[in-house]
């Protein structure tokens, strides 16, 4: 930051929230919070959606980072997956106790 | 030994619980919703704090009062905290160094109390260890954000501390009362943390390209009850309810 001393843009910038709810569980996506940089954006999201011990641990990530499918992806990505029940493990005996 | 306990209870109960009234001011004011809901946590965890020492105060003056006669039937020459607690809360960056100073101090002071021979008082420092460990770290990255920032951030932050530092001896001083418990176990003696803390503010007075400014008087007086002008104000306006329908409930 250092030399950065001027007026100019200081709106911040936005990041989305992935906490952890218990040791080994899976980041769940919990929002998102504006934030100057990454360590306050971790503490906001500690203060913003962990202040209840909803959490273990925390990831935050500049939204401008994620990469996603547009609504018009949905008919090449998702759609031909329907008539192909082979992909789907269900033609042999699963091992009892396991969920799918 | 009660009525030196008790008072000493009543100058760590009094600095969290008017610092915790500063800065709950700044619920529904704060320059972001984010910052808004942080400083409302910390506000909360050190009124937690207030709540549990003057608890404990009350218990061991044994006369008859609960926490919140102590909090809210008190006038201000019967509070014991430091005054740098009672300023005005001041534009962001005030509030931002002050919570630093006071938290920095504050955690040694706790770390200290942890192994205090009253064990209701060090169990409290167990706790607030952890919680005043946050405090020091969102003060103090916001001090460095706001002393390396932008023109104008680094020229407010230096002003508060322009005029803040002179109100961080007083967190320093001690008098026979306080003496004689630390000699006995049941006081954190502050001048053998001094120089820890003064480490710990340099160190992050420096990453923030600020400097400590030169003090010709020291400001003292509120543990004997000498308070600022603002101590009065801000009591009228924390007691108001309490003291207009005594024993109101909801």
């Amino acid at each position: 930051m250092t030399g950065n001393r001027k007026g100019g843009d200081t709106a911040h910038q936005l990041w989305e929230v992935f906490t952890q709810p218990g040791d080994g569980k899976p980041f769940e996506h919990a929002g998102s919070l504006h934030a100057a940089d990454g360590e306050l954006a971790l503490q906001n999201a500690r203060d913003v959606y962990a202040r209840r011990s909803e959490a273990v641990a925390i990831w935050v990530v500049p939204s401008k980072a994620i990469v996603s499918s547009t609504p018009e992806d949905v008919g090449p990505f998702f759609d031909p997956a329907n008539d192909k029940p082979y992909r789907h493990p269900q033609f042999y005996r699963v091992p009892q106790g396991f969920r799918m | 030994m009660s009525n030196r306990f008790f008072e000493y209870l009543l100058r760590l109960g009094d600095d969290r619980l008017v610092l915790g009234h500063r800065l709950s001011e700044w619920c529904g004011h704060g320059p972001i919703l984010e910052e808004d809901i942080a400083m409302a946590n910390i506000a909360l965890d050190l009124i937690g704090q207030a709540n549990l020492l003057l608890l404990k105060a009350a218990s061991v003056e044994n006369a008859g009062r609960d926490a919140d006669a102590l909090a809210y039937l008190r006038d201000a020459r019967e509070y014991r905290n430091a005054l740098i607690a009672e300023l005005p809360r001041g534009d962001f960056a005030f509030t931002i160094a002050r919570q630093f100073l006071f938290s920095a101090w504050a955690l040694r002071q706790w770390e200290a109390l942890a192994s205090c021979r009253d064990a209701d008082l060090a169990g409290i420092a167990a706790r607030a260890v952890k919680e005043s460990r946050y405090h020091v770290r969102h003060s103090a990255e916001w001090l460095v954000r706001l002393g390396d920032g932008t023109e104008e951030s680094h020229a407010r932050a230096q002003d508060a501390l322009d005029e803040l530092w002179r109100y961080t001896g007083e967190l320093f001083l001690t008098d026979a009362i306080e003496r004689e418990l630390a000699h006995e176990g049941l006081a954190a003696d502050p001048s053998a943390f001094r120089s820890a803390w003064q480490k710990d503010v340099d160190d992050v007075v420096a990453r923030a390209t600020l400097r400590l400014p030169a003090v010709e008087h020291w400001q003292q007086g509120g543990r004997t009850g000498l308070h600022t002008e603002h101590l009065g104000r801000m009591l009228a306006e924390m007691q108001v309810l309490p003291r207009t329908y005594p024993g109101a409930r909801w």
